[in-house]
């Protein structure tokens, strides 16, 4: 790495608290995290990267616990708190509690809110009862609650300055993700494609709440902002309406595509980006065609919505592999030429590079050994099936049909990854990338629909690839061959997303409750520490009165919940394998507490 | 339709009987002793399962696990052991009887207060659930009382000839 790179990316970090406080509009995006931590991933471009250096691969063996914190809540805590100056700000799964902390007063409770909220939602949420986070911006803190209220709180005192219903949870729309804010907007998807939602991501002004755009991932392109003649795909202009054409009848209105996955902005080409989710059913044969725009990489203006490219990754899922992971934005060299580049670790266990500009498609590998349901992305523009998988009839449950067992599919549904977010080193050139190891069962049959009630139509059991005992890995990718640098296995999935610094140092958690520290370069672990529970959480780090803090939520729950009493299945083990697959809740419970680490002060 | 209906008002009945008392006892012996058209029952006439000396499971059995999966399993966990956030049902079915299930799966339960946020929602308008709520009751009731083990049951009775009828019309 050059050296006035790093001088800019210091310079960078330093700036980043001025000029949050100096709403409304921020006229650069910062490239990385420094001292404040004030944004999901660290930096608008998803990074999880901090230009902080005093924990290195050289000390990070000498972390201590500075301080920890609870929330009270039991339920699975994802996400990472947010720091901004003085003062951390810490959510929680529902109720969507949110703490202000004092950090000059060895976090002092400055405010909290908690909001009162129909607890008929906590059903509809699939998978537990998460929250990704919180947003910062306008001297405000955003939170998109469980019942699809959009609430931004003054962050000085905690009042609610406004609130705004982003959609209805008793038709099954729910709210979990974190929002971001760019300029004077800050922007929320939705949850809820077990239920029949139709997914939409929207913009709402900073200053009063009040609607800006909404793009809806499938219907009308009045609807989903796509431009025809003018909005790309894979670089050739998309024909109008060319959503509703990929769906039979009328299943396009209750077709799923939600967008509770994690957004990133470009301030050069004013994109926002994020990912759509798995079209409605489970069952493939009720939804005949592409379902476009489930399973899509989207690039929308953010200040029209108006969508300048996107990408259908999985089109016609038929194992639940949803779109919705982060979209991290790196600049690195491919063959020689400096590129700028869209990075995505999918559910269907396949790394994409893509041009972030164009959405020309560079790059797709598997980035887990096992992944088996598609032998390969098709790279050549002058194939009829560009940038389509190349899906295995046996592992096809369009193809074996309803009420047939298709076995042995990898990954499983809840994929090779799932939302649980990656981080990226412009020191390394490598990116970070936290991985489920397992694969499943999948047995598709026809359900009817019930606003407001479950709307799956699947059957699957789900264990781990057949001769291996761990469920995880935590692996370094080379995103401009696509390929694995190094890989870290897990005992259990890793379903934390992972932080990494300009100290060489790479952190995570796992399910059993550990606070990892790796060098960056090599894998190697560094220092390891055993929290209260299980960490489902981002980690993150800041700086405050001259020392750094690496910080993450534990707490175990979400989709990983699913396994913690039960552990998975090994149908292996009539066969004579070793069965080391024990169930989670030998190695941790629940309980959501925030863990700081840091040096020891000499 | 009429078939929904009919377990629709069974779980309303159930429910008015099964007001204001406190069940302590264990549910009946779940051996089955008839069975009419690959249905079994016990000796009060509730359903039942049916597991052959080879591990052979009654078509219910199978189908109860395959709806259970995909409709409960999200929140009670695989194989009706649990999970983070909704207990085990293989441990409930030691003491609720038929008649407490269907009342909870069509009506619904909470259990809200400073500690604890278990909702579960009514299901009774639930096609995908009420049309094979018999089915998932006799697959966890052979799991509570470790007549078949985890995992989907790997060989099973051929499918009754009215399954698919009735499947039909009640899903409509």
């Amino acid at each position: 790495m050059s050296k006035t790179f790093l001088t800019g990316l210091l310079t960078t970090g330093a700036l980043l608290s001025s000029v949050l406080t100096a709403p409304p509009v921020m006229a650069q995006a910062p490239a990385a995290a420094g001292k404040d931590w004030s944004t999901p991933a660290g930096s608008l471009n998803g990074q999880r990267f901090s230009s902080l250096n005093q924990i290195t691969n050289e000390n990070a063996h000498k972390l201590q616990v500075a301080w920890t914190f609870s929330t009270g809540v039991l339920r699975g805590h994802e996400g990472a708190p947010l720091v901004v100056g003085d003062t951390m700000f810490v959510h929680a799964p529902f109720p969507n509690t949110v703490f202000a902390l004092d950090l000059n007063n060895d976090g002092k409770i400055l405010w909290k809110y908690e909001p009162k909220q129909d607890p008929n939602v906590i059903p509809v949420m699939c998978c537990d009862t998460v929250n990704r986070g919180l947003a910062y911006g306008d001297g405000k803190i955003f939170l998109h609650q469980a019942d699809t209220t959009l609430v931004a709180l003054d962050a000085k005192t905690g009042n609610v300055a406004w609130s705004v219903k982003t959609d209805d949870p008793s038709k099954g729309a729910t709210g979990t993700d974190a929002p971001i804010v760019v300029k004077d907007k800050v922007y929320v998807g939705v949850s809820g494609g077990e239920f029949g939602v139709r997914g939409w991501f929207g913009a709402f002004n900073t200053a009063d709440g009040k609607p800006a755009w909404k793009g809806y991932s499938i219907g009308p392109d009045s609807d989903t902002l796509i431009q025809p003649g003018k909005t790309t795909d894979l670089g050739k202009p998309v024909a109008a309406n060319s959503s509703i054409a990929s769906w039979q009848g009328d299943q396009w209105k209750i077709g799923g595509g939600a967008t509770w996955g994690w957004k990133s902005y470009d301030p050069q080409t004013n994109l926002i980006y994020y990912g759509s989710g798995n079209p409605s059913t489970w069952n493939p044969k009720q939804r005949p065609g592409d379902n476009k725009y489930s399973m899509t990489i989207w690039a929308r203006d953010a200040d029209t919505g108006a969508v300048k490219w996107l990408y259908q990754m999985t089109p016609h899922d038929e194992w639940d592999y949803d779109g919705v992971n982060e979209m991290v934005l790196a600049d690195q060299e491919i063959d020689g030429k400096p590129r700028n580049l869209l990075v995505h670790f999918d559910r269907n266990g396949f790394g994409y590079t893509l041009d972030r500009v164009t959405g020309e498609l560079l790059v797709a590998e598997k980035f887990d050994p096992a992944v088996n349901w598609a032998s390969k992305v098709d790279l050549d523009p002058k194939s009829e099936t560009y940038g389509r998988p190349q899906v295995l009839p046996q592992y096809s449950t369009e193809h074996n049909g309803e009420d047939v067992n298709t076995t042995n599919i990898c990954p499983a549904a809840l994929g090779s990854k799932d939302e649980q977010p990656s981080a990226f080193s412009p020191q390394t050139g490598l990116f970070y990338v936290p991985t489920n190891h397992v694969c499943m069962d999948y047995e598709p049959f026809r359900v009817s629909y019930t606003a407001g009630q479950p709307y799956v139509g699947a059957t699957l059991s789900m264990y781990p690839p057949k001769g291996d005992t761990n469920m995880g890995n935590f692996i370094a990718w080379d995103a401009r061959t696509g390929k694995i640098v190094w890989s870290d296995p897990e005992q259990f999935s890793v379903w934390s997303g992972a932080l990494a610094t300009a100290g060489n140092v790479v952190f995570y958690g796992t399910l059993e409750g550990y606070l990892k520290a790796v060098d960056a370069k090599t894998g190697k672990e560094l220092y390891k520490f055993k929290t209260p529970s299980g960490i489902i959480g981002n980690v993150m780090t800041y700086e405050h009165a001259g020392r750094q803090y690496v910080a993450v939520l534990s707490g175990v729950g979400g989709w990983a919940g699913i396994g913690l009493a039960a552990g998975l299945n090994d149908p292996h083990a009539g066969l004579g394998a070793v069965g080391g697959y024990a169930a989670l809740n030998q190695y941790t419970s629940l309980g959501g507490t925030l863990t700081v680490f840091a040096l020891p002060r000499d | 339709m009429t078939r929904y209906a009919r377990y629709f008002l069974a779980a309303g009945v159930a429910s008015c009987l099964m007001g204001g008392l406190a069940r302590a006892d264990k549910p009946a012996d779940p051996a089955a002793v008839s069975s009419e058209d690959g249905k079994y029952a016990d000796k009060d006439g509730r359903p039942t399962f049916n597991v052959g000396k080879d591990g052979k499971v009654d078509f219910y059995t199978y189908i109860g696990y395959v709806r259970y999966t995909a409709n409960c399993m999200h929140c009670h966990g695989p194989d009706g052991l649990g999970s983070t956030y909704a207990p085990s049902l293989v441990n409930s079915l030691k003491s609720l009887d038929y008649a407490d299930v269907m009342t909870t799966v069509a009506n619904g339960k909470k259990d809200v207060s400073e500690s604890s946020q278990l909702v579960m929602p009514s299901f009774g308008e639930n096609k995908n659930i009420m049309c094979y709520i018999d089915a998932i009751y006799i697959y966890l009731r052979a799991r509570s009382v470790d007549a078949i083990p985890r995992g989907r049951p790997q060989d099973h009775e051929p499918k009754p000839k009215d399954f698919s009828e009735t499947e039909d019309s009640c899903m409509g």
